[in-house]
């Protein structure tokens, strides 16, 4: 039996990137509804490391929004949560990010982009080879030099999504896990609402946040929307003292994430959490949603580790899990309306960097909603960019 | 069969009698001993709960090597056992 | 170091693994024989260490002659050349590649010692995965106290080390597992105080044709039931241990009879005094492997999961057998059967015709099968003690989570089932990846959602793309294969 319903706005993904926009548009006062076909958290989400980060970024939109971000991510963290901050509750740590150099060719290219990134508010300290160890004691001695970047964040994104959603529940939210939407309520070409199997929701907006599903989203209200699973593994250790401090990555990690490659390409990340277990991730491929584990790309992420960190060596590995990130093929994601579809809105495609850009996105997306100015131009990620030719 | 070959490992570096084959947690309990680790968070004492290497509650540091089964790591002579805090490193 | 390829095979050397790898072997194939143990036996048949003093094998064991057969005739086929086994190989991970499958394995009893021997890839046509189960377990106050140990844990002491872990035991939970295990301590001179068993075997009574078809299981029961009352132990049905107490030791346990809804009745709590309690809620399968390689799994009558077999032990996955507890918990008669079915249909699939027509073998697997069915439904995990878990209690003991926060994660962060439970609040993400509390938190999770616990629930829980904790630096020198 349906049931109807009504609301200012409807997100369809219960994901961070939904979880945000609900959370900042319900603070705007707007009646907000969160549909999700499975549990929370239970697409890329809750196969993310966390990354809050500006130091991968080049200089361009999504620099933009990082930093909109990173300062959102900021200013929320000392928000008062059940007698602790809503920082302390999702694991959030200013941890900043140490990038290093294999060769001084890498090193080069590190610091042009480095000076590049100052240019636009980053914050980039140049570390010589010598000094490597200061930050991080057990790096392998062979490194060329590196760069930090303090305004690196990183947060536990299962934890950061299921708390926005709670926040914006407390506002009046209401989340519909395990309710799947197999269409949408039209009105010529507007989308008016949203149809389950158990109810129609009828909304003055509807925001498609599912991520690398999007596309199928988009495709259910004739729009082409072209994200596409970008596979990634991650290695997670036995739980380990602080050993390491910061966020650890090769600076080829910034060519892989731009590259457009299908193949496998793995670039080094390491990061301790708050529970103890080392985070050792990239890799990247496109393989469309296959879940098979691939024992190359693990052997890989093992090795540039142990490379980075010889102390890991005989440290073992717990568990491997994968993701699929939401991948455009010009790697900016997808935010505002979508003039082929009044009423429908995207905040999706935001590959790997979906958990750090996710407020920004959030914030994006509501003060477009109230007409307010939003704090960044929306146009670099307007839905309808992508012409009519199809995804790879 | 043979008489058992006999020997001593030492556990926090007092003594304890060991058998060809036993493994470390079969020697700690036969020597009364109970536990030897403690938990990362509760400081609780553990040790042997599932005794076939399933559950990782015996973790114990053999030799200055941290987080061993003690179940299922077979007793060398002379090997010097330490309980372990947190995750032994 | 790596291996030509084998015919087949078989993981695990326990009673499904042995048996396998014999009928394989004497049909004409090649077989590796792959087991984490030091000795072939697994669990049900582990011997004694040598120099962990005298034993007569009946005094512990059950079947002894047909394993020491079965280890005679293989052993026979391994001077032939027509099978090898691996002992201290942990398999770790199983990836196809052209048409054979590669078995990557940490060697060593602990293979993550320093001095371990390096890790080795071992090939086969054909899989036959006889993993085996362990102790199921339930959550109670004081069950992380150091003298509360698993029945198998107990067990496998005595078997394998003829230790025996405490002076004063009291042996506790649901299954006819339990006797044996008290009757081995008891022969090997602990005081036995009691055995608490949540349920009554004259539930069987209701199924008689299923009993009579397994009625060598009933004279087994009866052999321990002799011993028992032999060494004066008492059998509490319809009782359970709710609740160890101890300073940072095991001193005791707290015993209730159970009401008709499995309820402890408060009136009849009363404390026994003991320094070990060997404590097991049945068995769960080890499914890693099966779920690594994609193998269609369902849940079986006793709520575990288990992997899907046909009429010839094969998996969903072409080239893949399974036998023995992973394809439903059914004691080692059954492994043993499953196990000969397997290695001969293995034979068949590689155009070796098999030493011996197996249609009998399927007529006893259907009685055994039978049998374990009623054995699930008489020895159940009563839902009453799930649901009274109380806030406080620890349910992961790896990451200390308890069931207070399982909860919160529920109704205050919006957890709908397990799988986010464990995103959120970490049961099952320690060293031991959610074998021990993977069952209780699944299960406690769905009931307090208001639902019945369903098989992907526990496929979330038994997900293991590593099988076994391995070093970085094994794991980084992995060869391309």
């Amino acid at each position: 039996m349906t049931t109807t319903a009504s609301a200012d706005l409807v997100v369809i993904g219960a994901g961070i990137v939904g979880a945000a926009c609900a959370y900042y548009a319900a603070r705007e006062g707007l009646s907000v509804t969160v549909i999700e076909r499975g549990p929370i958290v239970s697409g890329t989400t809750g196969a993310g490391e966390g990354n809050i980060l500006v130091s991968d970024k080049e200089p361009g939109p999504e620099l933009d929004l990082a930093l909109l971000s990173n300062r959102q991510w900021r200013e929320l963290s000392d928000l008062p949560l059940d007698g602790r901050t809503f920082g302390s509750a999702v694991e959030l740590e200013f941890k900043g990010g140490l990038v290093v150099a294999s060769s001084d060719t890498i090193l080069n290219s590190l610091e042009r982009l480095a000076r590049e990134q100052r240019a636009f508010g980053i914050e980039a300290v140049a570390v010589p080879r010598h000094e490597l160890r200061e930050h991080e004691p057990h790096l392998a001695d062979d490194l060329a030099g590196g760069c930090l970047y303090p305004q690196d964040l990183q947060v536990q994104p299962m934890l950061a999504a299921a708390h926005l959603l709670r926040l914006a529940r407390l506002s009046g939210t209401s989340v519909l896990p395990h309710e799947p939407v197999t269409g949408y309520l039209r009105r010529g070409d507007r989308v008016t609402g949203v149809r389950t199997p158990r109810r129609e929701i009828s909304a003055g907006a509807v925001l498609n946040a599912t991520g690398t599903w999007a596309g199928e989203l988009a495709g259910l209200a004739g729009v082409r929307v072209p994200v596409a699973p970008r596979r990634g593994f991650i290695l997670v250790t036995e739980p380990l003292p602080p050993l390491i401090r910061r966020k650890v990555y090769f600076a080829d990690y910034v060519a892989d994430v731009a590259s457009d490659s299908a193949a496998l390409q793995t670039s080094t990340v390491v990061e301790g959490t708050r529970a103890g277990t080392v985070l050792i991730g990239a890799s990247r491929e496109r393989v469309g949603f296959d879940r098979t584990i691939s024992l190359p790309a693990l052997r890989q992420l093992a090795a540039g580790a142990v490379g980075l960190f010889p102390m890991l060596g005989d440290v073992a590995v717990m568990r491997a899990y994968r993701g699929f990130r939401p991948y455009c093929p010009d790697h900016l994601p997808v935010i505002g309306p979508d003039p082929r579809a009044p009423g429908l809105y995207h905040a999706c495609g935001h590959e790997g960097a979906g958990i750090g850009l996710s407020l920004g996105t959030g914030r994006l997306i509501a003060q477009t909603l109230i007409g307010a100015p939003p704090d960044i131009d929306l146009h670099p990620f307007r839905p309808d960019r992508f012409g009519t030719e199809v995804a790879a | 069969m043979t008489t058992p070959s006999q020997f001593e490992i030492s556990f926090d570096s007092t003594p304890i009698p060991c058998r060809e084959g036993w493994t470390v947690g079969a020697a700690l309990t036969a020597a009364g001993i109970r536990s030897w680790r403690t938990t990362r968070q509760g400081q609780r004492a553990r040790g042997l709960f599932c005794g076939i290497g399933i559950c990782f509650d015996c973790l114990v540091t053999v030799n200055g090597q941290p987080s061993l089964r003690a179940c299922l790591v077979p007793a060398q002579p002379g090997d010097q056992v330490r309980t372990q805090e947190g995750t032994g490193r | 170091m790596n291996q030509d390829a084998f015919d087949v095979a078989v993981v695990g050397a326990g009673p499904a693994g042995l048996a396998a790898a014999l009928a394989a072997a004497e049909s004409g194939v090649t077989v590796a024989l792959i087991d984490a143990g030091v000795g072939p036996g697994g669990q049900y048949w582990r011997s004694p260490a040598p120099g962990a003093g005298t034993f007569k094998p009946n005094t512990l064991h059950h079947s002894w002659r047909r394993f020491t057969d079965t280890t005679t005739r293989l052993s026979a086929l391994a001077s032939a050349g027509r099978a090898v086994r691996f002992a201290g190989h942990h398999v770790w991970s199983i990836a196809q590649a052209d048409d054979r499958w590669s078995l990557h394995c940490n060697v060593g009893a602990e293979p993550r010692q320093r001095d371990a021997q390096p890790p080795v890839t071992i090939h086969a046509r054909r899989l036959v995965l006889a993993t085996g189960a362990y102790d199921r377990q339930l959550p109670f106050p004081g069950w992380d106290l150091p003298g509360v140990m698993t029945a198998g844990g107990v067990q496998s002491l005595l078997k394998g080390h003829l230790v025996v872990a405490g002076e004063t035991v009291v042996v506790a939970g649901t299954g006819p597992f339990l006797l044996p295990v008290a009757v081995g301590l008891a022969r090997y001179g602990a005081r036995v105080a009691a055995v608490i068993e949540a349920n009554t075997p004259l539930a069987f009574t209701r199924s008689p044709r299923a009993v009579f078809g397994a009625i060598n299981k009933l004279g087994e029961a009866a052999t321990y039931g002799v011993a028992l009352l032999r060494h004066r132990v008492a059998v509490r049905h319809r009782h359970a241990v709710i609740r160890a107490f101890g300073n940072d030791r095991l001193e005791g346990v707290v015993v209730a009879r159970l009401d008709r809804d499995g309820r402890p009745l408060a009136d009849t709590e009363r404390s026994v005094a003991c320094d070990l309690l060997a404590v097991g809620w049945g068995f769960t399968p080890q499914l890693e492997l099966h779920l690594q390689l994609g193998c269609a799994t369902r849940m079986d009558v006793d709520s575990s999961l288990i992997v899907d077999v046909d009429d010839n032990q094969q998996t969903t996955v072409e080239g893949v057998w399974a036998a023995g507890e992973s394809t439903g918990v059914g004691g080692a008669d059954l492994a043993s059967v499953e196990g000969m079915i397997a290695g001969y249909a293995v034979a068949r699939s590689l155009d070796a015709t098999p030493v011996r027509n197996d249609v009998p073998l399927r007529r006893r697997r259907g009685a055994l099968r039978e049998f374990a069915t009623v054995m699930h439904r008489v020895y159940s995990i009563p839902d009453a003690l799930l649901d009274d878990v109380d806030d406080e209690t620890l349910v992961c003991r790896c990451e200390e989570v308890t069931a207070g926060s399982l909860r919160r994660a529920v109704d205050e962060l919006g957890a709908t089932d397990p799988r986010t439970v464990k995103l959120l609040v970490r049961p099952g993400m320690g060293w031991c990846q959610g074998r021990v509390c993977g069952f209780a938190t699944v299960c406690l999770t769905a009931r307090h959602t208001g639902r019945a616990a369903v098989d992907s629930d526990m496929r979330a829980f038994a997900d293991r793309p590593i099988a076994t904790p391995t070093p970085l630096g094994s794991l980084a020198r992995l060869a391309d294969d």
